[in-house]
């Protein structure tokens, strides 16, 4: 299952694990990024919570945890290659799993025709 | 912030045109980067050429009021020698208060005509305060007249002048901080050999009618890519040169500052600039704090406004510039620390979101500076 927040985030929801991620157009308006501070893993967070970092060459923007839970890994390339966020956004540009304290909050996220239509309304 | 409606620069079209994503900036609606993005724009310059805008800087003819020389009088807020500037010469200065704090930096060149005329070029955020100041300290004695007419582009990179001999073969004999007239494409332009990006280069003032098809000529040299703002600040700070109201403001001293280079000797020697009691006790004693560049040992860059802590954790000066230098291939800063811990080498700590992150002061500039001196 395959969700969108309204700031730009993905979530991939596989056996119990969201992976997270911000969007192909997020990474586009950020432009090159250059670092990128992860959470440490076994950190909890609410939704909404500051989760994470991505700077850019201009400037640093925050990562919310789109949803309430547990980190279990973070994506360590992103320490060596910051700019997978820039080409593999949606793959490779991972930025964290975490285990969901509560599947429902998955309800109140986009699908990908919403977000696209999210997208649209934002020009 | 009010809702004044931005300037636009003559080339704002041009820019719109070619995928610029525009911000506000000092009142103006600027180009922060094009499709090719910061990153790549910054790379361009310093291996080929880049174009600028920077016509919201303010131009400006200084000329006195009695026929003498103008630098006489502007000599009294500006610590550099003015007086001395020849006919196409250009110098690097300060515009100081009365505390001897840095109002603005700018250029001042002086032209070839017969009065001694002075081209000056201040910062785009500055020039409405700087021209009051003019007016008010030294409108008795000359006169000021902003050059509205005129658009201010820069070439900028080590292919800078191949591209722009090409046009004008005349410009490669301009040395580091000459100026001359010069006709391009059929334009009387008034070119100097100069820029804020630590590359060889021009800066070019056009007339404001002609700007865009001599800017659409340039760029469609295969060297040549428009250069956003994003860039110019990523260039400018591995070049180690202040910003304007980051790197000091009318608090600092051209000796905290680190800029002294724009006191001349004799103008030392006499003491005989706004605030020189406070600068020449700073140049014989030692400032209280002073501009120094930083590198962060880790991949997180420290913006503006960053605390720097000593390994002791104590909050000891502040990051008034940051980001992340693309030709460095990592992380660069300045910020102002005690004498005590400026020297290259000092290990500090930045305060990055609460954590704090290693850190050595740097020599500046962080690149080799490729300026196209002169030799005498």
């Amino acid at each position: 299952m395959l969700k969108f927040t309204e700031d730009h985030e993905w979530i991939e929801y596989v056996d119990g694990i969201a992976t997270v991620g911000i969007t192909d157009y997020a990474q586009q308006a950020l432009g090159d990024v250059v670092f990128v501070e992860l959470p440490e893993v076994g950190a909890t967070y609410s939704k909404g919570d500051e989760a994470a970092v991505v700077e850019s060459v201009k400037a640093a923007s925050e990562v919310y945890a789109p949803l309430s839970g547990e980190i279990k890994a973070v994506n360590h390339d992103l320490e060596g290659t910051p700019a997978l966020v820039n080409s593999a956004a949606m793959d490779a540009g991972w930025f964290f799993k975490m285990k969901l304290e509560d599947e429902g909050e998955l309800d109140d996220l986009m699908d990908e025709d919403a977000y696209n239509e999210f997208l649209a309304s934002l020009d | 912030m009010t809702d004044t409606p931005l300037h636009k620069t003559p080339l704002y079209d041009l820019h719109v045109a070619r995928g610029a994503k525009m911000v506000p900036f000092a009142g103006y609606d600027m180009p922060v980067q094009y499709p090719l993005g910061i990153m790549g724009e910054h790379n361009h310059t310093r291996e080929k050429a880049g174009l600028f805008d920077v016509s919201h800087m303010g131009q400006a003819m200084v000329r006195s009021r009695d026929g003498s020389d103008p630098a006489a009088a502007l000599e009294k807020l500006m610590p550099g020698a003015l007086q001395s500037l020849q006919p196409g010469k250009m110098r690097y200065t300060l515009l100081l208060n009365d505390e001897g704090g840095i109002e603005d930096d700018l250029m001042v060149t002086r032209t070839h005509e017969p009065d001694g005329a002075l081209y000056v070029v201040v910062n785009a955020g500055c020039k409405d305060k700087d021209y009051d100041i003019v007016e008010e300290k030294l409108g008795h004695l000359i006169t000021l007249e902003p050059l509205e007419d005129k658009a201010l582009i820069a070439l900028q990179g080590p292919k800078a002048e191949a591209v722009l001999a090409q046009f004008a073969p005349e410009v490669a004999e301009l040395g580091f901080m000459e100026a001359t007239s010069v006709t391009l494409e059929g334009v009387v332009c008034w070119i100097s050999r100069s820029g804020y990006t630590g590359e060889d280069g021009y800066e070019i003032s056009v007339p404001e009618e002609a700007v865009v098809s001599l800017a659409e000529r340039l760029t469609r040299h295969p060297d040549v890519e428009l250069i956003g703002l994003g860039a110019r600040d990523s260039l400018r700070l591995e070049a180690g040169l202040c910003l304007s109201g980051h790197d000091f403001d009318a608090s600092v001293s051209p000796v905290e500052a680190g800029v002294t280079f724009a006191l001349g000797k004799k103008r030392k020697e006499a003491g005989d600039f706004a605030g020189a009691s406070r600068i020449l006790k700073e140049l014989a004693d030692g400032p209280a704090k002073v501009r120094v560049g930083i590198r962060p040992e880790g991949r997180a860059p420290a913006r503006e406004g960053t605390e720097i802590a000593d390994e002791a954790g104590n909050v000891i000066g502040v990051i008034t510039s940051g980001g992340f230098g693309p030709t460095v291939g990592g992380p660069v800063a300045m910020g102002f620390v005690p004498p005590a811990l400026s020297a290259v080498g000092t290990k500090l700590n930045l305060m990055i979101r609460g954590k704090a992150h290693p850190a050595t002061v740097a020599a500046l500039p962080f690149v080799t500076l490729r300026y196209k001196r002169k030799t005498a």
